[in-house]
């Protein structure tokens, strides 16, 4: 039986954008502190530190995100873990995370003046006062606009769960547009709640960009 | 668990996966191929005087950064039947490819075009230059200088997007490895090894690009 496109069907595509929130915050939780320290070693003097996270990142940034996902899930599976779907999906997209915004803020934290590093030593800082009061803050701000880019790129990426089998919005509008038969309909709402949530986030990156020149000016 | 790792799935599959990674280099030159074209029309698009085909570029552009490519190839998939058209997945995922590439090359290449002091433009057209060659000669060619890291470093990530085209059983590694992946049960070991496949991909394309910078653009600055 064929039913139609109706608020039944809008309520659970809601419910597969819920799950899609949920992902994108697990993610940029645990990628974000996984992330730091990603940075952090990045930058570090040890050459065995930041040669290892060079190649995390290499490795992370020179793969497709559905591999690192298939690998996760059934790796995981593997280790004979029995995870829930959501759970190794949401490791996945840890890892992921942790390494673009791990190069994303290791950028930043380089563009901060060395400078400012030196005079924080000169003044009895050890390091991690030195990163925690003066590089990391001026570092973060640096870092604003293109960590809600990442935002936005993480949102669309967490649709590649679909493929996995796990019941986000993309998955739902899959199920969804099988249900109804109006393919064109259902991704159109899809699409049209994607944009609704990255576009926003996408001005909001540009303006913050600007900002963050002129105050560079 | 008594599940061992066993590789010599992999071995046995060896030429159908190096078919498959040839399946996907064609896909991505295509996609890049196309996504470069709808670029640079789109740049001329986006500057024109008559402002709904302005406002159409926008909207276009963000619109497809703002959606994911899944949602994207899904579209094209079954809007294109609606409008007579019936390709098949691989052409299908290329004209995806090309539209979801080309959205995020507008906006690089006008950045580059902005670049270009308007006093060279203005030189150009003074020399009795063509509008067209003015474009091409005076405004393109260090533009594309310019925007050249970005615009490979776009490529590179859209030669790995083309994983997501399994979804529409496009020709390619990732749906190569399913079809493996779902005769042996041995998902782990073919998804790791056609991973480092990918990694070896995107390193040999960035190893390409730079070769191609190094010849094309060797002209001195000043």
């Amino acid at each position: 039986m064929i039913t139609s496109f109706g608020l039944p069907q809008f309520g659970f595509l809601l419910t597969g954008l819920q799950w899609t929130l949920a992902l994108t915050a697990i993610a940029l939780i645990g990628g974000g502190l996984a992330g730091l320290a990603i940075a952090l070693a990045r930058v570090a003097r040890s050459p065995w530190l930041w040669r290892s996270a060079a190649g995390y990142i290499a490795l992370f940034q020179g793969t497709p995100l559905l591999m690192q996902l298939f690998v996760v899930y059934y790796g995981l599976g593997l280790l004979g873990l029995k995870l829930p779907a959501w759970v190794a999906v949401a490791i996945g997209f840890t890892l992921n995370a942790s390494a673009f915004l791990g190069d994303i803020w290791r950028g930043a934290i380089q563009a901060v003046p060395h400078g400012q590093a030196e005079a924080a030593s000169a003044l009895g800082l050890r390091y991690a006062a030195r990163m925690r009061h003066v590089v990391l803050p001026q570092a973060l701000r640096i870092a604003q606009p293109a960590t809600v880019g990442y935002l936005v790129q993480l949102i669309k990426g967490t649709s590649l769960a679909a493929i996995v089998g796990f019941i986000e919005l993309a998955r739902a509008g899959q199920i969804v547009a099988n249900q109804t038969h109006s393919p064109l309909m259902v991704y159109g709402v899809v699409g049209a709640l994607y944009f609704a949530i990255c576009w926003p986030l996408s001005l909001y990156s540009a303006r913050l960009e600007t900002r963050l020149a002129v105050a560079v000016r | 668990m008594g599940h061992s790792l066993d590789f010599s799935v992999v071995y046995d599959n060896a030429p159908a996966l190096l078919w498959g990674c040839l399946g996907t280099i064609g896909l991505a030159l295509a996609g890049m191929a196309l996504a470069l074209v709808i670029g640079l029309l789109g740049v001329l698009a986006r500057a024109s005087r008559f402002a709904p085909l302005r406002i159409a570029t926008v909207a276009f552009i963000e619109v497809i950064r703002n959606t994911p490519f899944l949602v994207q190839i899904f579209f094209i998939f079954f809007v294109l039947p609606y409008a007579g058209l019936r390709l098949n997945p691989t052409v299908t995922a290329i004209i995806a490819l090309g539209i979801n590439g080309g959205a995020y090359a507008i906006e690089i290449i006008r950045g580059g075009v902005q670049s270009i002091p308007r006093g060279q433009i203005e030189a150009g057209l003074a020399l009795g230059l063509h509008r067209l060659q003015v474009f091409r000669l005076v405004v393109l060619r260090p533009a594309l200088r310019a925007i050249y890291p970005a615009l490979t470093s776009q490529f590179v990530l859209l030669t790995l997007t083309t994983s997501i085209c399994t979804s529409v059983a496009a020709y390619e590694l990732t749906s190569v490895a399913q079809r493996i992946e779902s005769d042996s049960f041995r998902s782990f070991e073919v998804y790791f090894s056609i991973t480092f496949l990918y990694l070896a991909m995107s390193w040999l394309l960035m190893t390409g690009f730079a070769a191609i910078a190094s010849r094309a653009f060797a002209w001195p600055t000043r």
